[in-house]
This record gives C-alpha cells, structure tokens and sequence, in this order.
C-alpha cells in the first residue's frame, strides 16, 4: 500500500539496523514495529493546494505586519486617559494589536510547518559524546607534563603553604557573616507601649474617650508615641523606626457588654467592657480586623485563625496557638483611654526562643 | 422720629424672625401620623417576629426570636428596610439583601414608628454624603480611613469577602449615600458600628467619597473579575488560561493533516 502512494519526492526513511531489534530466541511480544508507512498531504500530491497554502500563511504574516504597524500607529495616536467599554483604550488597543500580530505569526509559523515544509521521517541514531581515544591520551600527557614541570608534586614546602593560604580565604567569608545583622535582643518581646501612653484613633491619632466608643463599636487603634513631637516639633518616632514600631503596637479596641464576658482576667483589664488587643495575629503576624460584632470573634483573613475577644481573644478555630495579647487599659486625669503598661504577651508570630528567659 | 421708626421696623422683623412657629404643632401632628402610619405597617409586616411594641420576642431558651428594636433609631429601621433585608424571607446566618418590599414612604413611615420606640440615630442627612465639595485632600485622608477601618471585611476596593460561618461583607458597589451612613451608624448584624465620636462626620463623608472614585475609575487592567484579589485571577489563569493553551498544544500535535485519516 505504502509503495503505491509514495512520492518520488521524498528521501527514503533511513530503518535502524534490523538485527539490533531482531526477537530474542524466547520470543520478545512486542517486535519493533519499526517506523508507519509515509501518507502525503494534500500539498505533497496537489500543486493548488500547495499554492493555496502559501498564500494562507503569507496573509497570516502581512495581517501581522499591519497589526504591529497598527500598535505603533496607538501608541502615538490614542490619549493615554482615554476609556472605551470601562476600560483604559490604549491599553486595549496596544494588546490587542501587540497580542494579534504575535498569534498570527505563531498560527503562520505552525500552518507553515504542518503543510509546506518537507515531512519525511528520520531516524537519527545516539552517538557517543566521549571525545576520540588519542585526544584523551594527548590531554593525559599534557596533564601530567605541566605537573611535573611546575614541580607540584615534589617541591613540598610550596604546596603545602599555597593549601594553606586557599585555605585561610574562607575565613573572611564567615567573618563577613557578622554583617548580616545584630541579633535581635529584647525587641520582639516589647513593643512601644508603656504605662501612661494614649490609645488614639488610627490613622488620625485623636486620643478616645470612654464615652467615644459605642456598646458593640470596633476602633482601629495606634499608641499614641507614634503621633507625638519632641519640644522640637520633631516626631518622636519616623520613617522605618516608625514602621516597625507600628507594626508590633496596633490594637484593636472593642466594647463589649460585661454581661456577654466570660474571662474574669481580660474583663480587669478592660474598662467597663472596652477591651484593647493587639491587632497582629499571632500565627503569622498578619493584621487582623475582621470583627463580627455579634459573637465578639476575630477573623484573620490569612490562615482563618479566629479568636473570642469575650473570651481573653482565645484562639477557637485555626493554626494560631495563643490568645492575642492584650493591654491594660486605664483612664488619664484628662478622660482619655491610657495604656497601664506593655502587653501581657509577645506581640506577634511565636518564635523558638520565646520561651527562654 | 426716624430712630423710632428704624427701632419699631427692627423689633417687628426680630419678632418674625424668633418668634414660636405655630408651624411645629402641625409638624408634631404630622409626625404623629406618620408614626401611626409606621405603626400600622409595624403591626402587619414586622411585629410577628419583632412584637407589637417593638419589644422583641425571646425564645424559649432565652435566645431572641426577633431583636427588641427600642432604641435602635431611625437610621437602622431606614437600612434595614431600605435593602430589602428586612422583612427577612428566611432563618439563615445572614440577611441578605434583596428588593426593597416597601416603596419609599413606607419605609420612612417605618423609620419613624422604630424612631418613637426610644432615642437611636436619625437617618443621617446629606452632611454624611454630599461629596460636592470634596478637595483632594479629603479624598486621601478618606482613603486611609477606608483602608484602616473597611477593607479588611470589604476588601481594597469594597468588593465585600467572606467572614466565618457562611458569613460575608457584602460589596459595596453603588451603594447610596444614605444607607452607607446608616450602616456605618447602626452596625446591621456583624458589622460593628463607627460613631462619630471616633470618625467624624466629614471623614465619613470623606470615606464614602474615597468608595465612590475608587468605584467609578475605569478598570485599566481589563476584566477586574470580581476584584476579589488573587483567588479569582489565578483560577481563571491557571485553569482557563494554561488549560487554553495545553489544549491548543494538544490540538496542533493531534491535528492530522494527512490526505488518508486512517
């Protein structure tokens, strides 16, 4: 069947050699079919359908040339503000253009390759990569004359001090090590809130009073020291110090009615059902607002760790493994809501040495 | 003589000016009938859950069968009522919202009555909402206001995300003025409420304008799919997006082109 239909065009497929695929002596079941026989596509055998190809895939490239022209043409010519559709119009029309002139290219290159372009099938067998005997011989040589006339293996004393002054170059690279940064100290355990620090309002740092805060209300809340000046005018706090003292001290405050807690401790340290947590999840240290008002929980939106601020912020669902901090809340001689102290626990995720002293 | 004359003309005008209206009383009297109008609607649609007098009813095992409504205010009834998820069409975690059942009249009618029961807020007014006058600046200082206090349940752009539970935060898309400075008021179900003690009527006002420009800009990334971040984005993109070009791959190696298709 094969030799009816093959075209005198193509090159006769090249078979393996025929006794390396031969059966073994016990019968092999699965014979080396070797390769199908050759069909022709209807460009092989039908000159008008070769041509008609051929003018497919140029088409397919000249729309592409129109398409890229047609982006440069928007980039210059389209208001960078302009919307269509809800949309930003050049953006549109620069990926769309962009986008269509590379697909036509790759649908011309693939109708190219599947239609036009010879298809007979080849065998190519491995070869080794190793390189010829006689240059691994000359490369040997090579080898060990230069050993011998740098004197390497018998000059001693010269080997072993260049080994040891290789050797000593490590040095430096633990010593360098030490840049990497102090080790943390004390910080992760203290936060900037103190005794006699305001919970203000976040982001606009107003000092709240008890009355401020509805029965049922969530405040997003800030230690005080981050909006307050020197007698300078300078902040007391700014830039990444700022930050980094923001992002350990962030409270949540929530008032709750007394009748509703269940946890004599966290209910002292509240005033008449406000309570003050830190807002940092202690799983992961992501911030964590997410309060349903009518069953008093907090969501992290990271890992669902949720928390029962009627209960001390207990963990009740989730990966955390402790309850969110929580400040000792006071009234100043002004009326507004104070701090009485740091928070009764580390701020944020756990980590190894949290437990040491 | 023209002293006496100028004195007689200013004391007639301080006297129309300050004088007690008689108007209140036809004020007062129209309020009371809109309250009796609210009442009668109270007694038809709302009090099988919430009592007659608003008073609540409690369960068996102390639990509220319908919340007491005495002093939740105006402002409450007004949301509640005002999108539909009052009266509730079913016990499930959450009321959703739906096609308001009360036109406009009725609703304020209802107002009034839940307004009678005991001081609560009053649907807040234009102050909350009017973002005519609003300067860039205030739309910034909106802006963080909104990060801090709404998106971490309303999501970045007031999408709304899921809370626990089967819980969610609705979306905030084109939400009106009134009902958004109502729920920041009253705090309808798990929403805690943000008085204006703690974020200020002009920085209200100043996060619903933040909500409105961030909600009208166009989308310039195309499709925002929901704008609920990456879950959405990265299904379409992974399952739609490379699954696409996987069965494009597949179709062009698959794709005989052979004049027999034996």
């Amino acid at each position: 069947m094969s030799d009816d239909r093959s075209d005198d065009r193509q090159v006769e497929p090249v078979r393996p050699d025929a006794r390396s695929v031969e059966p073994h002596a016990d019968g092999d079941p699965y014979p080396n079919p070797g390769i199908e026989p050759h069909l022709p596509r209807p460009t092989d055998v039908d000159d008008k359908a070769d041509r008609r190809v051929e003018r497919q895939v140029s088409t397919l490239f000249a729309v592409s040339a129109l398409l890229t022209l047609g982006f440069c043409v928007a980039y210059l010519a389209i208001d960078r503000y302009a919307s269509w559709a809800g949309t930003n119009a050049l953006n549109l029309v620069l990926g769309c253009t962009l986008g269509g002139a590379l697909l036509l290219i790759g649908i011309g290159a693939i109708q190219w390759s599947k239609m036009l372009m010879d298809d007979h099938e080849v065998v190519e067998l491995r070869h080794s990569s190793g390189s010829s005997h006689e240059d691994q011989v000359e490369a040997l040589a090579a080898f060990e004359q230069g050993a011998a006339e740098s004197g390497f293996g018998r000059r001693r004393m010269l080997r072993g001090s260049l080994l040891a002054s290789l050797g000593v170059l490590g040095l430096p690279a633990v010593i360098l090590l030490g840049d990497l940064g102090p080790l943390p100290g004390n910080r992760p355990r203290e936060t900037v809130w103190a005794k006699g620090v305001r919970v203000v309002s976040d982001p606009d740092g107003e000092p709240l009073r008890l009355s401020d805060i509805q029965l049922g209300q969530l405040v997003n809340g800030q230690p005080g020291v981050l909006f307050e000046t020197d007698e300078e005018g300078e902040p007391l706090y700014e830039g990444t110090e700022r930050l980094n003292a923001k992002a350990k001290a962030s409270v949540i405050l929530v008032r709750i009615d007394p009748a509703d807690l269940v946890n004599p401790d966290s209910e002292a340290k509240g005033v008449e059902g406000v309570l003050c947590f830190s807002k940092i999840c202690t799983h992961l240290g992501c911030p964590i607002s997410l309060y349903e008002t009518q069953i008093r929980r907090v969501l992290c939106p990271c890992h669902q760790s949720t928390f029962d601020l009627s209960d001390g912020a207990k963990v009740v669902f989730g990966p955390a493994a402790r309850s969110l901090p929580q400040l000792d809340l006071g009234i100043d001689d002004q009326g507004y809501l104070v701090a009485l102290g740091d928070f009764d626990a580390i701020v944020g995720p756990s980590f190894p040495e949290m437990t040491q002293d | 003589m023209l002293v006496l004359l100028l004195g007689l003309v200013a004391i007639g005008a301080l006297y129309a000016a300050l004088a007690p209206r008689t108007v209140q009383a036809d004020d007062l009297a129209a309020d009371a009938d809109l309250v009796a109008e609210g009442r009668e609607l109270f007694l038809i649609g709302c009090a099988s859950c919430h009592g007659a007098n608003g008073q609540g009813i409690l369960q068996a095992d102390g639990g509220a069968y319908g919340p007491s409504l005495i002093g939740v205010g105006a402002a409450a009834a007004y949301f509640q009522v005002g999108t539909g998820r009052m009266p509730l069409a079913q016990n499930s975690v959450q009321a959703p919202k739906k096609d308001p059942v009360y036109d406009d009249a009725e609703i304020e009618a209802l107002s009034a009555f839940v307004a009678s029961l005991g001081p609560g807020p009053a649907i807040p007014g234009p102050e909350y909402y009017d973002t005519t006058d609003v300067t860039e600046e205030d739309l910034a200082r909106g802006g963080e206001f909104f990060r801090t206090n709404c998106t971490a349940c309303h999501n970045s752009v007031g999408a709304g995300g899921a809370l626990s539970g089967g819980r969610y935060a609705p979306s905030l898309e084109g939400v009106k003025g009134s009902i958004f400075a109502s729920a920041l008021l009253t705090g309808p179900q798990q929403m805690p409420p943000f008085s204006d003690d703690v974020i200020s009527v002009e920085d209200k006002r100043n996060i619903y304008a933040y909500l409105r420009t961030v909600q009208d800009q166009p989308d310039n990334g195309g499709l925002d799919l929901g704008a609920v971040g990456p879950v959405s984005e990265g299904l379409l993109a992974w399952i739609l997006g490379i699954g696409a070009l996987v069965g494009f791959a597949a179709w062009i190696g698959k794709h005989t082109v052979r004049a027999d298709k034996t």
